[in-house]
């Protein structure tokens, strides 16, 4: 069996128990939370005490709590996350709806750190201990100690308030009729302020442990190699300091998804982008802890597969990565 | 002294303990300073800063002193910040501990558990706690913490790992010391060091969470947060942006200084390594 392969069935075996631990530990939340799922039914539809009584037997709510966890796992397996209350429609259909536009929001805004980040990284790994280094270096400290909703609200002061570039929330303009390309166009411009102020935050990190990685990569005795060969200052930077710098960046890619989840969730709310972010706040207003659970669930699945990718994105890049597995 | 010293001599180190010197102060002497409640009404409504000198902020929507709150504020972000961390540090330590030195089984379920915890959004679990349990400064605390104590349980684990092996731990188990006892009184002390040198990413991400939790309006409703004012002033965002951008300048210089601080120890402590 080929390395990439090998990789990716260990890692599918441990993600089964990392979701079950998830799964157990939000069903635990689910539990603690005041009132249950017919509560829930009952007051977007309404219905009377048999009424209550005939669901909660229906649907297994008065079984053993482990019956219960059986059943919620039965249910999960059937993709079936339940019913919300506020949208009163089933759980899954809302968060489907919702994904896409977060799977945008985060694609740009780390295309954006990561590009940039690395960019400005290597901009200042180039020559450590210089002035632009160490510029950048503080610089991108004080990036990192800015929160992204206030960013987002600066911004919009900056742009949306005071220069009218840019529009202050949304995905779209309301009632546009735009269609085709007028209406990417609208939905870019409309998200160039988010991608920033979730974006710009994670910058720093990118720009830190390139810069770090590079000056730790011009120690090594192949740039010494290199520079006996008599290459271009420009071609040491490049192919051999900076590029043996990156690979660590791209572990910190899947690493970073969760957190940048996380973040999309209060940058989604000052922007009113109606993503899986500003569903999550809409659920804990309404108090709808099936949806937020639900919320919770799926991000933890799609961090599951993005460090997946970035796994075996890794063990193409790297052949030493699970090399001694595939020789066992 | 020498140790001081030698701290002291980074420019990121003496920047940090200014700026986190000045906060301190400002959240022991926020009752001497603004006694009463900083929530009550002082002066007409949406007083720009720099024009009234009994209120140099100016006030909120409601005529709140803007200054008392940032003082109050100061008390809040820095308690939960520190607790918060320091609950982190406490539980990833056991936890490390208890994976590293027993292994097989246990390691296996603690740290599936830690994967767990790390495939979560931190920020997102820490909302559901909230939101489940109800908002409150205790709450708010065990709400970070639990999204926050994965990086050091896995360094600690790693620790212990390689000081297992070690010879006096072998001496503490032919004197017949309960495997418990070992790994909490001969083990864990010497595994410390470098989980404590995340204190300060810890607390920096704890402070940055508390105040997107409060500026979601899921912080203790009783207290004055930074993240809570820039809500406030949110809604005034068009008239009165100074309302949201003042507490926002102090949470980034109070981050900013506990990354520097910490910058600062890690110099200092990376430099007696090298020399001793």
């Amino acid at each position: 069996m080929t390395r990439p392969l090998i990789l990716l069935r260990r890692r599918l075996v441990g993600s089964i128990f990392v979701l079950l631990i998830v799964i157990i530990g939000s069903f635990l939340l689910l539990e603690a939370a005041p009132g249950d799922a017919v509560d829930a039914y009952i007051v977007s539809t309404g219905g009377d005490a048999g009424m209550i009584e005939l669901l909660r037997h229906r649907w297994g709510l008065d079984q053993s709590e482990l019956t219960r966890l059986a059943n919620y796992l039965w249910a999960l397996l059937h993709l079936d996350l339940g019913h919300s209350v506020t949208f009163s429609r089933p759980i899954r259909e809302i968060i489907l709806e919702r994904l896409p536009t977060t799977l945008i929001l985060m694609g740009s805004a780390t295309a954006l750190s990561f590009g940039l980040g690395s960019a400005l990284g290597i901009y200042a790994g180039a020559r450590p201990g210089s002035f632009r280094d160490r510029f950048l270096s503080i610089g991108s400290l004080a990036l990192y100690a800015v929160p992204g909703f206030w960013l987002g609200l600066v911004l919009i002061v900056i742009f949306a308030v005071d220069l009218r570039w840019l529009p202050i929330g949304g995905i779209e303009s309301l009632a546009s009729d735009k269609t085709g390309l007028a209406r990417t166009a609208d939905i870019a411009t409309h998200l160039v302020l988010p991608v920033s102020a979730l974006g710009f935050i994670y910058l720093a990190l990118y720009l830190r442990m390139m810069r770090a990685g590079m000056a730790e990569a011009w120690r090594q005795d192949f740039v010494l190699a290199a520079r006996s060969r008599g290459l271009s200052r420009r071609r040491i930077v490049l192919a051999h300091v900076a590029r043996n710098a990156l690979l660590p960046l791209v572990t910190m890619l899947g690493l970073q998804s969760a957190q940048m989840l996380g973040g999309s969730v209060v940058i989604e709310s000052v922007f009113a982008v109606p993503g899986l972010g500003r569903l999550a706040q809409e659920a804990v207003a309404g108090r709808d802890t099936p949806l937020l659970l639900g919320i919770i669930l799926t991000s933890a699945v799609l961090v599951i597969v993005i460090n997946l990718v970035v796994d075996l994105a890794y063990a193409f890049l790297d052949p030493r990565v699970g090399a001694s597995e595939a020789g066992a | 002294m020498s140790v001081v010293r030698r701290f002291l001599r980074t420019p990121e180190a003496i920047a940090g303990t200014i700026i986190l010197a000045a906060l301190f102060a400002m959240a022991l002497s926020a009752s001497l300073f603004f006694p009463g409640d900083p929530q009550a009404i002082a002066g007409p409504a949406l007083l720009p800063p720099f024009q009234d000198w009994s209120l140099p902020l100016g006030t909120d929507r409601l005529g709140r002193d803007v200054l008392a709150e940032l003082f109050h504020g100061a008390r809040t972000s820095l308690a939960v910040g520190l607790a918060a961390a320091a609950a982190a540090l406490v539980i990833g330590a056991i936890v490390g501990t208890l994976a590293g030195f027993a292994g097989g089984l246990v390691d296996e379920i603690l740290m599936r558990t830690t994967d767990a915890f790390q495939t979560v959004p931190g920020f997102l679990l820490a909302l559901a706690f909230v939101s489940v349990v109800g908002p409150s400064l205790s709450v708010v605390v065990m709400a970070i913490a639990l999204g926050a104590w994965t990086g050091p349980a896995r360094v600690a684990r790693a620790e212990v790992l390689s000081i297992r092996e070690r010879d006096y731990v072998a001496g503490a188990r032919v004197i017949g010391m309960h495997p418990l006892e070992i790994a909490f009184r001969e083990v864990l002390p010497n595994a410390l060091p470098p989980v404590l040198a995340l204190s300060s990413v810890i607390v920096a991400a704890a402070i940055l969470t508390e105040a997107a939790l409060s500026f979601l309006g899921l912080g203790d409703p009783n207290r004055v947060t930074w993240g809570g004012m820039i809500a406030e002033g949110r809604t005034v965002l068009r008239t009165a942006p100074f309302l949201s951008i003042i507490p926002g300048v102090t949470l980034v210089l109070t981050v900013l200084g506990v990354y520097l601080a910490g910058e600062g120890v890690v110099e200092t402590t990376a430099v007696r390594r090298s020399l001793s």
